[in-house]
């Protein structure tokens, strides 16, 4: 199932389809290695719900929902 | 003896600064790289016959030049050509730190694979296949452990016998596929053209050229004939956007990441009897969602505890021995002009400077622990939805808390923001935190104006208006004066590591050594500018012959019996502090707060207000030892007394001009302290310039504001 990354709860999972947005912002996330292809997890919210924590191969990123709703993920219903 | 210039790359958080520490001792210094406020950390270390300069890059994510430090470290890397590049990897999280390397190895230089932090991927239960890694990159491979000192010789070894042939990375490492490949070889063969500096690959520029690299553009543009290879590359690249539907330089990353997870997946095999995480654990406490900001305000409290209470002590025998100083120069020097610059100006000056060293050691403790530790991260992570209403970062949060202490620490702590635009707007709204210095100037006023019932209220009032004016104008700085999209907030939430306490004391001596450095001399020079405005002309026109009048009463004091002694005593220190108003009225601050006295008169200010304020641009207590003497009345920490009673019998004060003074008190301009720091934080006059300006024109309206609504309301 397609869904926008910002709408997964903590502890679910996906693989990244793909990625939009412009610029700075989408630079900055493949450069942190939010790339197509990519497992992602959602680890926690923050206390207010915004940040969200993410895990990816090895490591954790935070990001905010306005940032995850840019990532398309391909989930396992 | 032999030179060898070594560059250590690689991402945050690698252990790449440890490494750095292990491979110079405290052979060390730090600057600043031109221009920006990007640390420069260099060094040196003797091995064998060789002299190795070793720079610590800034830690970065890509080569893309598009943040200021990736832009310094790939600057360095070009126009520097260091011998070698040793690119510090950290073995727990290989995919994402390849990346960089890819990047580093498509330079064509000279290059050494250091794998660290091994023990914790094998904790992990990840196994690295060194031989393939050499294999795929064409470089040798070092593991290390920093945080153990393991594997430095092993490094410094590889590095000794270093053969510019065996070190250079493979040719083509990364495939761009067709048709990318074919449109690559084009620009490189018309690069040939070009006499464009040997040291730096065709086929790294070439690519460059097509991603539209803003600086290789612009370095080939400055060349003869190269203007026409980065239109042709322009041209190739339009063309090739249209074909992939994709900008091309997210092509290329993308492609490059294919290439990492390939790699990682032969290069990495990873047993199932993995132990489990226990950065996940700690962080299921520290960031849990109830528990979390509790705990994160928990620690702030002892921060900002450890940084003022602590601080306090070895800040209190710094003033004693400052005092004590400036009582021995008076001692020992001739009466006269040398004298009071020397004891006053210099001793005084000096003493400003150092007293904030212990505050500041602390807190640069402080701040090296929760980044050390990868608290940081969480700190952003807990504060961002908060700071982001009022158009700040996550990691505001703690230089702004720091600023009710001082507002100096405050712009120093701005240094953990990532965006020079963060950066920038935390420093401008730091100084509305109230800090401690303005808190004696409330006290004097309210305690002179304001009945007990209402003091804790107008106190914190002073304190929210400050709040609510930083949260407006750090929404006004971002939309007006730093416009621009936000930048990304996506970042790293590295492993909890402690912190080597080698690093720990070398980041906090550094940091401190560079604030005495570029500060201290500002801090000094306006030090001595205000002691000069408010002692000079020496020469002044007394109402009376105070001299005489002062010698007379201490000779009478000498031959009359105790009662007779002590009125006499009395009388010739009200005539001393008599002379002091008179000299202050009419020394060059005096004069100017005269002169600016139509200016303030709309604030319901008059020239001894104006002239307080200035004196205390140098420190915001001093307003009251300057209202002091301008009243010629004593004033001491213990009886503020005899002041308060001059102030209320003063005509010109109200309750009402009392606001709207310490509204101004609040607002008006950083003490020169803290332009000094942002001046050191900026490298730039221009925003230390600015800081004071707006704050005066903003400190003018409010309080305006506040006289001119109070009194129409009746007040």
């Amino acid at each position: 199932m397609r869904r926008k990354l910002s709408q997964l709860r903590p502890g679910e999972a996906g693989v990244i389809s793909h990625v939009s947005g412009k610029g700075a912002i989408r630079r900055r996330m493949i450069d942190m290695g939010i790339v197509p292809g990519m497992t992602i997890e959602v680890a926690k919210l923050a206390p207010l719900g915004d940040p969200m924590e993410i895990k990816l191969r090895g490591f954790n990123l935070s990001l905010r929902k306005n940032e995850a709703e840019l990532i398309q993920v391909e989930t396992v219903a | 003896m032999e030179r060898l210039v070594i560059a250590l790359a690689g991402n945050p958080n690698c252990g790449k600064t440890t490494l750095f520490n292990n491979l110079t001792g405290a052979n060390q210094r730090v600057g600043n790289y031109s221009g920006v406020t990007v640390e420069k950390r260099q060094g040196c270390r003797c091995y064998g016959a060789i002299q190795y300069d070793i720079i610590d890059l800034p830690g970065t994510y890509s080569l893309s030049a598009k943040a200021e430090d990736e832009r310094v470290a790939r600057q360095f890397l070009l126009d520097e050509s260091p011998d070698l590049i040793v690119n510090v990897v950290d073995a727990g999280n290989l995919e994402r730190n390849l990346y960089l390397t890819l990047q580093l190895a498509e330079l064509g230089r000279p290059m050494l694979f250091v794998l660290n932090m091994v023990d914790m991927a094998e904790r992990q239960g990840i196994v690295i296949h060194d031989k393939k890694i050499a294999k795929l990159l064409g470089v040798p491979v070092v593991r290390t452990v920093g945080s153990k000192a393991r594997g430095t010789d092993e490094l410094l070894d590889a590095m000794s016998v270093m053969k510019v042939e065996q070190f250079t990375p493979t040719e083509i490492v990364v495939d761009y596929g067709e048709p990318v490949e074919s449109i690559i070889a084009e620009v490189q063969r018309r690069l040939e053209t070009v006499a464009y500096d040997p040291a730096r690959s065709a086929r790294w520029q070439a690519i460059k050229l097509l991603e539209g690299d803003r600086e290789v553009e612009a370095y080939f543009a400055a060349l003869k004939g190269g203007e026409a290879v980065v239109k042709l590359a322009a041209e190739l690249r339009a063309s090739l956007e249209e074909k992939i539907d994709e900008e091309v330089d997210i092509y290329f990353a993308e492609r490059r990441y294919q290439v990492v997870r390939e790699w990682a997946a032969q290069i990495t095999t990873k047993s199932e009897t993995s132990a489990p995480d226990l950065s996940e654990r700690i962080d299921r406490v520290l960031t849990n969602r109830v528990a979390g900001l509790p705990i994160f305000l928990l620690l702030m409290w002892v921060l900002f505890n450890g940084v003022f209470t602590f601080g306090a002590y070895p800040q209190s025998w710094l003033e004693d021995g400052f005092a004590w100083l400036g009582d021995m120069a008076r001692a020992l020097l001739p009466d006269g002009e040398l004298r009071e610059l020397v004891a006053d100006g210099i001793i005084g000056g000096v003493g400003g400077v150092l007293v904030f060293l212990p505050n500041i050691l602390l807190l640069f403790l402080g701040i090296a622990i929760l980044e050390g530790t990868g608290y940081m991260a969480r700190a952003a992570f807990l504060m961002d939805r908060i700071m982001r209403s009022v158009g700040l970062h996550g990691k505001s949060f703690i230089p702004l808390l720091l600023g009710f202490g001082c507002t100096v620490p405050s712009v120093l702590g701005t240094r953990t923001l990532e965006s020079p635009r963060d950066r920038l707007v935390t420093m401008l709204v730091a100084p509305l935190m109230s800090c401690s210095a303005k808190l004696p100037v409330y006290t004097l006023l309210i305690g002179s104006f304001f009945s007990d019932e209402w003091a804790g209220t107008v106190l914190f009032f002073v304190y929210f208006v400050g709040i609510l004016l930083a949260v407006l104008m750090a929404k006004a700085f971002r939309a007006h004066l730093l416009p621009g999209d936000s930048e990304p907030f996506v970042m790293e939430m590295p492993p909890y590591h402690w912190p080597t306490a080698k690093s720990l004391v070398l980041q906090m001596w550094q940091r401190a050594g560079l604030y005495l450095k570029k500060a201290g001399t500002m801090i000094l020079a306006a030090s001595i500018l205000v002691w000069f405005l408010t002692n000079r002309p020496a020469e002044v026109q007394y109402s009376q012959p105070y001299d005489e009048l002062i010698a007379a009463g201490q000779q009478q004091a000498l031959v009359a019996d105790d009662e007779g002694r002590a009125a006499l005593e009395a009388a010739v220190q009200k005539l001393q502090r008599e002379q002091q108003s008179e000299k202050l009225a009419q020394s060059y601050a005096g004069r100017i707060g005269k002169a600016v006295e139509p200016l303030v008169k709309p604030l319901g200010f008059d020239w001894k207000i104006a002239v307080s304020l200035l004196a205390a641009v140098s420190a915001k207590e001093v307003f009251v030892s300057t209202m002091a003497t301008i009243y010629s009345v004593e004033s001491s920490e213990e009886s503020l007394a005899a002041l308060r009673a001059a102030l209320v019998a003063d005509q010109t004060l109200t309750p009402l001009v009392a606001l709207a003074l310490m509204m101004f008190v609040l607002i008006y301009t950083p003490c020169v302290s803290t332009l000094a720091a942002i001046r050191r934080e900026t490298n730039s006059w221009r925003w230390p310039l600015f800081s004071a300006a707006y704050s005066v024109a903003l400190a003018w309206i409010v309080a305006f504001l506040v006289n001119q609504i109070g009194s129409r309301l009746g007040f």
